[in-house]
């Protein structure tokens, strides 16, 4: 193992706003976004890629940022759930998750939101089957699924 | 994870000549699902990781004659929902859509899945039954090797030290009139399989014309069932005769004890799994 590998120069963009930093290679990208940034609702739990609790949006598409290398994410716009809201107002799919109880004790909303986030842009009209199928790598350890099932497939409806 | 040096080449060729350089110290990284975890874990500490992030070729799903050409930077997801695959090989689509959840199809290539080599995997089978083949690319040149060479042992592959999957090549022809590909989940929906079949069939006037088997999941390597192919093509498309030929699976598989099953149940469901596919692209049910 050669000493001290230097660190990679990275700039992306994170909801809409640049940043740039010099970061260890091995740096994961929910790392950079919790304690390089200090974005800390997006949460780490399983560590692995299964729990979905990580989720962010890389250039439109929804990724575990758990195992994305921050490395890899130069050049990326990443959008996190600090960027969900706009303008002091909050976004239809966390209007959706208030009125139907999508959580309960929140600690896989961040990454619940997310996922959901990215499927909405994508189709805003779900199906309850499709939600299910796109939902399935979103754990809740609280078993709220039904409410979260329910919140996504009515939020653009009621909109 | 450990330190290393992070490469970050903007061309194919030129991740390979990092990896002549490098040779067995280097890894490359496409979408990072399998090779992140590895390295979180220990089992895979590279000096150097070449990432592909920057690459710009080895994206593009192209068909050649009859050749379907899938970069191997393409995303299991575009597989998934490429317009040109769903029309040319169905099977192919479908299986990558059953890869993990959306969040990892969105990010795992083609190439990185193929280099990981894990028995377990989703696209394989559907390789092995289509006759798919792997372009390699290194310093010293190419090479193109059939999937049936391809999957070597437990997480190996003919990836020599210094070469890098850029391609995966799978043949049009012949043309089957039904795939399918089925995937025993007991546990959960985003769970490796625990037994996996990939199959292809086309029926003339009640007698089997063509058959493909490939299988996942029950042996160090995935494997394609010849032995199951070769009873039924030009025999009666019956349900005694695919109860007959499923039955020969029982001695061509291999599997683990695991948390997913027993080496004994797993080999069970590999002859169960592999008559309802044959039953389904056969036309004799529904699956």
């Amino acid at each position: 193992m050669p000493s001290a590998p230097p660190t990679v120069h990275i700039q992306l963009s994170i909801n809409g706003q640049a940043y740039e930093a010099e970061v260890p290679p091995y740096r994961t990208l929910v790392d950079l976004v919790r304690y390089d940034c200090g974005l800390t609702g997006t949460k780490e739990a399983c560590g692995v890629g299964v729990c979905g609790a990580c989720t962010v949006i890389m250039n439109g598409a929804m990724v575990a940022s758990c195992i994305t290398l921050a490395a890899q994410a130069d050049g990326a716009a990443i959008e996190t759930i600090e960027g969900v809201a706009a303008d002091g107002r909050l976004h239809p799919i966390q209007q959706a998750f208030l009125r139907y109880g999508g959580f309960q004790c929140g600690a896989c909303t961040p990454g619940q939101i997310m996922a959901a986030k990215a499927l909405l842009d994508e189709n805003p009209h779900p199906s309850e089957p499709q939600v299910r199928e796109w939902m399935m790598g979103n754990l809740c350890r609280c078993t709220g699924y039904y409410q979260i099932v329910e919140a996504i497939t009515k939020a653009m409806v009621d909109e | 994870m450990d330190a290393f040096h992070f490469h970050a080449p903007d061309t194919l060729a030129a991740a390979a000549a990092l990896l002549g350089e490098y040779g067995d110290d280097a890894r490359p990284m496409a979408g990072g699902t399998a090779l992140t975890l590895m390295m979180k874990q220990s089992l895979v500490q590279p000096d150097h990781l070449v990432s592909l992030h920057r690459v710009t070729d080895g994206r593009g799903i192209a068909i050649d004659g009859d050749v379907l050409r899938i970069g191997a930077l393409v995303t299991q997801r575009e597989v998934e929902r490429s317009p040109l695959l769903r029309e040319h090989a169905p099977l192919l689509a479908n299986t990558y859509g059953r890869v993990g959840t959306v969040r990892i199809r969105n990010v795992g290539t083609v190439g990185g899945g193929l280099a990981h080599g894990d028995p377990a995997q989703d696209p394989q089978p559907a390789l092995l039954a289509l006759g798919a083949q792997v372009r390699l690319l290194s310093t010293a040149g190419e090479r193109v090797v059939p999937m049936t060479d391809f999957c070597v042992d437990y997480y190996e592959t003919a990836i020599e030290p210094g070469e890098l999957v850029v391609e995966l090549l799978v043949p049009t022809a012949p043309r089957f009139d039904k795939g399918v590909y089925l995937k025993y989940l007991p546990r959960t929906q985003d769970d490796y399989a625990t037994v996996a079949v990939a199959a292809l069939g086309t029926v003339v006037d009640g007698r089997v014309e063509a058959a493909r088997v490939g299988l996942g999941a029950v042996a160090p390597t995935p494997l394609r069932a010849t032995a199951v192919e070769e009873a039924l093509v030009g025999g009666p498309a019956s349900a005694d005769a695919v109860r007959e030929a499923a039955a020969l699976v029982a001695d061509l598989v291999d599997p683990l004890d695991d948390a997913r099953g027993s080496a004994a149940y797993k080999r069970d469901m590999a002859v169960v799994f592999t008559r309802r596919a044959l039953e389904h692209v056969f036309g004799l049910s529904g699956v």
